[in-house]
C-alpha cells in the first residue's frame, strides 16, 4: 500500500495492520526515516519536503509492485510525508510482511534504497544560514545499485 | 504541452509550470531541452548542465531520445533526495 500525506503516521499501529489476520506473516521489517537537526555543519530548524504529484504515486506503486516480484511477500507499506517538517518528525515509513525474516529484511532494504533514488521528492532545509535544496549523495545511488539486477547473472 | 518545474529548477525557472505550443520539428525531449534554452537566457541557465536535471514524460522517467507530443506533461527536477 501507498500513502503520500502531510500528516504524521502511528507506527505502532500501521504495522499491526500489515499482518493483522494474516497467520502466513512470519515477520515484518520497517524503516522509519526521521528529521535530524544537522546537515553537514549547519543547524537544520526545519525542512519542506516537495513532491511531484502524480508521478510519486506512480514511482512508489512501481518501486513497491518490483519488492513484491522478487521476494515472497505478504504485504508491504510505503508511507511518505511533505510539506513542512521538523527535527524528530517523521518523514517515511517502509515495511514488509513475508513468511521468513530473510525476505522481509531485503525487501525493507530494497524498498527505502530506490525510494531514495527514485521517487519524486525534494528537501529543503531552513538553517542558521538561510534555506538551501538538500543535494543528492552518491552514496545514496551506490546504495541503491547493490539491487540492480546484473544483467549478466540476469541473461543465463 | 504543459511543462512543470520541481524544486531548484523551479526556482531557476522563476515559475513551476508553462503551457507552449510546440514546434512540429520538435520530436524528443533532447530537441525540447535545445528548443527551451533558445527561448531565453533563464531557460538556458537553468537547462544547461544536463547531470544537475532529471526528465519526466507524463509522469515517467525519460532518456534524451523519448519522443514528445503537444499533449504531453514534461516535468524537469533535480535529481530526488526523499526518503
Amino acid at each position: 500500500m501507498i500513502r503520500v500525506q502531510r500528516e504524521d503516521f502511528d507506527v505502532g499501529a500501521e504495522l499491526e495492520k500489515l499482518s493483522a489476520g494474516n497467520p502466513k506473516v512470519g515477520g515484518v521489517c520497517s524503516f522509519v526515516g526521521l528529521v535530524r537537526d544537522v546537515a553537514g555543519d549547519a543547524t537544520v530548524g526545519a525542512m519542506t519536503l516537495e513532491h511531484y504529484p502524480g508521478m510519486t504515486e506512480k514511482q512508489l506503486a512501481k518501486i513497491e509492485a518490483e519488492a513484491r516480484e522478487r521476494w515472497p511477500l505478504e504485504a508491504t507499506l510505503i508511507i511518505h510525508r511533505y510539506g513542512r517538517l521538523e527535527p524528530c518528525d517523521r518523514i517515511v515509513l517502509v515495511a514488509a510482511a513475508s513468511a521468513h525474516r530473510q525476505a522481509a529484511i531485503e525487501a525493507c532494504s530494497f524498498l527505502i534504497d530506490w525510494l531514495k533514488t527514485q521517487a519524486p521528492f525534494w528537501k529543503r532545509e531552513e538553517t542558521d544560514g538561510g534555506t538551501r535544496w538538500v543535494e543528492a549523495r552518491e552514496s545514496d545511488d551506490a546504495a541503491a545499485a547493490r539491487w540492480r539486477t546484473d544483467p549478466d547473472r540476469a541473461a543465463e | 504541452m504543459r511543462i512543470l518545474y520541481f524544486a531548484s529548477l523551479r526556482d531557476k525557472v522563476g515559475t513551476g509550470q508553462e503551457d507552449i505550443a510546440l514546434p512540429s520539428e520538435v520530436g524528443n525531449v533532447q530537441a525540447l531541452i535545445d528548443w527551451l534554452r533558445e527561448q531565453d537566457e533563464t531557460h538556458a541557465a537553468a537547462l544547461a548542465d544536463m547531470s544537475m536535471f532529471r526528465v519526466a514524460v507524463n509522469q515517467e522517467y525519460a532518456q534524451l531520445d523519448h519522443p514528445v507530443s503537444a499533449s504531453d506533461e514534461i516535468a524537469f527536477f533535480p535529481p530526488v533526495t526523499g526518503g
